[in-house]
């Protein structure tokens, strides 16, 4: 393995929107509004970004294509810049094109901004891009909805542990639960209100098993990172955060087309997180990460990445989510600001509203829902559907 | 010796009892209500769909390479220009080189198509030619016609190898006789008086038809073992035949108060559920309706003793499901204009350049299969999926719409857009390897169970409306029957 990017490049400036239905907000005013906070959060000037990745994924209902609307609304003029898109792991893409832009020597300091405008559709859930599989792969596919396809990894991960229906939904009852805790006591967050578990396993299906409060929120936002080589971070600010790993792996398609994959885990989490931990130099992540924000698109995809990350053992996740292992008292805090579930899912600003809640945890700046003594944070992004996927995994620290 | 060499049948799953309709309607039409009920297809079966699962319960594992030709009767065509026969090849996975026709405009192109196949094997310009017969009429609400359509399809292949009921002979007559016509304006069809229609027409055209086929061949009544032929009037139906000089016994059931009238399909139907009971030495004659008449003399053979089962016509009456509400009904059939959200409203523009280059993956279910490690995969792959392979190009064809499989899992969409909501879909693991996802149809999310055996079915997969087209493609269902 090469030797990677640990400890090269260093954050030292992050912003994120509110996230929710922000009918009063176009997409490239929440791009303003995240590029500002982040600005002022480095305490560098506009001139000093040498270069600028966008992540945005629904064209359509966005700014466009290109990283020329990025340019063009925060005025960035003549710098290189580059629009990323990976689905919903597009945010954690414009951050690695930023830092691996910095760690290559290419730049001193780069900018990352993720935005994503849902609420323009005039229905609810994601926008219906039945050609986002390719126009060929349209005809071939489902009319599927992402909670359709998460749904399955539901049914399937039920029926390979034995879980009743009932039995499966009030453990994946838990997770909704704890990251409704969290979300409560997030400003920023779209959701913020408690519920119980009747509350969720009585809410009503929108994909069997999964009922609404299983599925996140569809959310208006943008987030920002302004990153530098680590050996200059200390001018900026005392507190950088340092980026340990940064690893995606994409899928082939296999698991679509063979018969041996299983559809109760995703195979790219395993591989991303094993070469994360290896370019951390992390040995055991349950002992070692302090805390986590995974893509819990659905409660049912949050089960599978304790299992998928090595952290819970294989099909034993339930008895870590009953215990409170993952709450915010418990040993590894996972989605601290609520999550994809509460905080909201704007596709392309979900993998840098991860990182922005891991980067204030490790500066102390979480406010009530502050981590004790945090040494690493994990992100984990994923985009596309279990059985085709692209999933990045980041790890940072001070 | 030219004739039928093996059958199939198609009856959707649907049907709506005629109480349904006149409660629904009956105060519109007080004299409308007839017995039974009426066979109705899914939202995504039209008769370019319902003749291709005719045609693979008609095939039932036989070789498809070996056929030469495929014939497609009906009055309710899909697509106007753009042969539909030639979709339906496609889809059955025939030889580019097996000549294709639409038979259309009249109630007997059901039989016309079958004396065409006929005269094509007879005549060695064919060794074997599929005839597929479906309609999917519709009568406007409320009307006498509603109460009296049914959904269906037969498939009959015409051969001279293995003749299980040779042809002997045939009779037709033709009159523009119009008592039933749409237009090419027209949703609905339209119609004159039925007592002229009883009298002057249907209780004319096909004894005629029937007598002449049996002083042509010097047959008596008794020589034969069943009449088959359309029923539109229930008693006029009886009658006719008493007055051929039948008994009750020789008239074949009309399966009205089952399934309606089947249009084109109609006779074809009824003449299969005639096969399914014939004894070899057996004469049959069957007699379309329309414009006239075709009549044909059928004598079974040896051979039928030696056909594999299949489901044909009563098996598919066995296996049904009331469709409950007559709202359901005209909302399938997109008669009742409903609102499908804004979800529903959005179908990217189908690319027919993709449909042509894609068409046997797309339409005929073709993945490939790797010569290296044997993995069948979909779609066709160009570099083994299989991640221990990887083997470039060398693939072989490997069609999968003949493949059973298991459900591997499924989920109910209450979010996708369905006129039939939940949208049921999986993924299916095939028997002998290879797995995709598909739309689940005729089934309920509460049957559903991870590992329970399924079966592929050629469906409409969207309409796209602003551009007029049907795409097509397969789904999957539970076994049925």
């Amino acid at each position: 393995m090469a030797e990677g990017i640990k400890d090269k490049v260093a954050i030292i400036g992050m912003g994120c929107t509110k996230f929710g239905e922000r009918w009063d907000m176009s997409a490239n005013r929440l791009m303003v509004e995240a590029f500002l906070e982040a600005l002022e959060d480095a305490g560098i000037e506009k001139k000093d970004i040498n270069a600028a990745w966008s992540g945005t994924c629904y064209e359509e209902v966005s700014v466009g294509k290109s990283a020329i609307p990025l340019s063009v609304t925060l005025k960035l003029p003549y710098i290189p810049a580059t629009r990323v898109e990976n689905f919903c792991a597009t945010g954690s893409e414009a951050l690695r094109g930023a830092c691996y832009g910095v760690a290559s020597g290419a730049f001193d300091i780069a900018l990352a901004v993720g935005v994503e405008k849902l609420k323009d559709t005039g229905y609810g859930g994601l926008p219906q891009t039945d050609t986002q599989v390719g126009t060929s792969f349209r005809f071939a596919f489902p009319n599927y909805t992402p909670p359709g396809m998460f749904a399955m990894m539901g049914t399937r991960y039920f029926a390979q542990y034995g879980l009743s229906p009932e039995e499966g939904k009030r453990v994946l009852a838990h997770i909704t639960v704890k990251s409704h805790h969290n979300g409560a006591m997030n400003p920023k967050a779209h959701l913020r209100r408690e519920v119980t578990i009747d509350e969720v396993v009585n809410a009503p299906i929108v994909a069997w098993p999964l009922g609404l409060f299983d599925c996140c929120g569809v959310s208006d936002g943008a987030a920002a990172a302004i990153v530098c080589r680590a050996d200059i971070a200390k001018k900026f600010r005392p507190d950088p955060v340092y980026v340990k790993a940064l690893q995606i792996a994409a899928s082939s398609g296999w698991e679509i087309m063979c018969c041996e994959w299983d559809y109760a885990h995703v195979e790219s989490t395993v591989h991303a997180s094993r070469r994360a931990y290896k370019e951390a130099g992390i040995k055991d992540p349950r002992k070692e990460i302090s805390m986590m924000e995974v893509h819990d698109c659905f409660s049912i995809t949050e089960l599978t990445i304790y299992e998928d990350l090595g952290i819970s053992p294989r099909g034993r996740a339930k008895v870590d989510v009953e215990a409170g292992f993952y709450d915010l008292n418990g040993t590894i805090p996972c989605q601290p600001d609520g999550g994809l579930k509460c905080f909201g899912h704007p596709i392309g600003a979900s993998g840098l509203r991860m990182m922005y809640e891991m980067y204030k945890q490790l500066q102390g700046k979480a406010g009530p829902r502050q981590i004790k003594n945090p040494k690493y944070g994990l992100t984990h992004n994923m985009g596309g559907i279990p059985p085709m996927n692209v999933v990045s995994v980041c790890i940072v620290g001070l | 010796m030219v004739g039928i060499t093996s059958y199939g049948a198609y009856i959707p799953l649907y049907r709506i009892q005629r109480m349904t309709i006149y409660q629904a309607l009956g105060w519109l039409n007080p004299a409308s209500l007839l017995p039974g009920e009426k066979a109705v297809a899914n939202y995504d079966e039209d008769s370019l769909t319902m003749a291709v699962a005719a045609a693979v319960d008609c095939l039932n594992g036989m070789e498809r390479e070996e056929i030469d030709g495929l014939f497609f009767a009906t009055t309710t065509l899909p697509y106007k220009e753009r042969q539909n026969a030639g979709i339906i090849a496609t889809a059955l996975d025939l030889r580019a080189d097996a000549r294709t026709s639409d038979f259309t405009a009249s109630l007997k192109s059901g039989t016309g198509a079958l004396i065409s196949a006929y005269d094509a094997v007879k005549s060695g310009s064919a060794k074997s030619v599929l005839v597929c017969a479906a309609d999917c009429r519709l009568g406007k609400p409320g009307g006498y016609q509603e109460e009296i359509y049914g959904d269906g399809a037969a498939a009959l292949l015409l051969g001279n190898n293995d003749v299980i009921a040779s042809i002997e002979g045939t009779y037709s007559l033709s009159y523009d006789f119009s008592d039933n016509w749409r237009s090419d304006e027209d949703k609905f069809n339209r119609t004159w008086e039925d007592r002229w229609i009883r009298d002057e027409g249907y209780g004319k055209f096909i004894p005629e038809a029937i007598s002449g086929l049996m002083k042509k061949y010097d047959l008596k009544p008794k020589d034969i073992a069943k009449v088959v032929y359309p029923c539109l009037y229930i008693g006029a139906h009886a009658s006719m035949g008493k007055g051929l000089g039948f008994e009750k016994g020789q008239i074949q059931d009309h399966l009205f108060t089952f399934i309606g009238n089947t249009g084109t399909a109609y006779p074809l139907m009824i003449l299969v559920a005639a096969l399914e009971d014939a004894k070899p030495g057996d004469k049959i004659i069957v007699a379309s309706y329309g414009n006239g008449s075709d009549a044909i003399l059928l004598q079974v053979t040896d051979n039928i003793k030696k056909l594999k089962e299949r489901r044909g016509i009563k098996k598919h009456l066995a296996s049904k499901k009331d469709i409950g509400l007559y709202e359901k009904y005209v909302t399938f059939r997109e008669v009742l204009p409903i609102d499908t959200g804004g979800r529903g409203e959005e179908v990217a523009p189908t690319q027919m350049t993709i449909l042509w280059r894609e068409r046997k993956w797309l339409l005929g279910l073709r993945g490939s299969k790797c010569r290296r490690c044997g993995t069948p995969q979909y779609p066709p792959q160009e570099i083994c999926a299989n991640p221990k392979c990887g083997a470039v190009k060398e693939m072989d064809d490997y069609r999968f719409s003949d493949k059973r499989g298991r459900l591997f899992t499924y989920t109910g969409d209450i979010l996708a857009f369905s006129p039939s909501p939940p949208a049921i879909y999986g993924m299916v693991d095939f028997e002998g390897g290879g797995r995709w996802m598909f739309d689940l149809i005729d089934c309920e999310l509460d049957s559903l169970k991870v590992g329970m055996p399924v079966e592929m079915s050629f469906r409409r997969k969207f309409h796209d409306l602003s551009r007029r087209l049907y795409v097509y493609f397969w789904k999957a269902t539970p076994i049925r029957a």
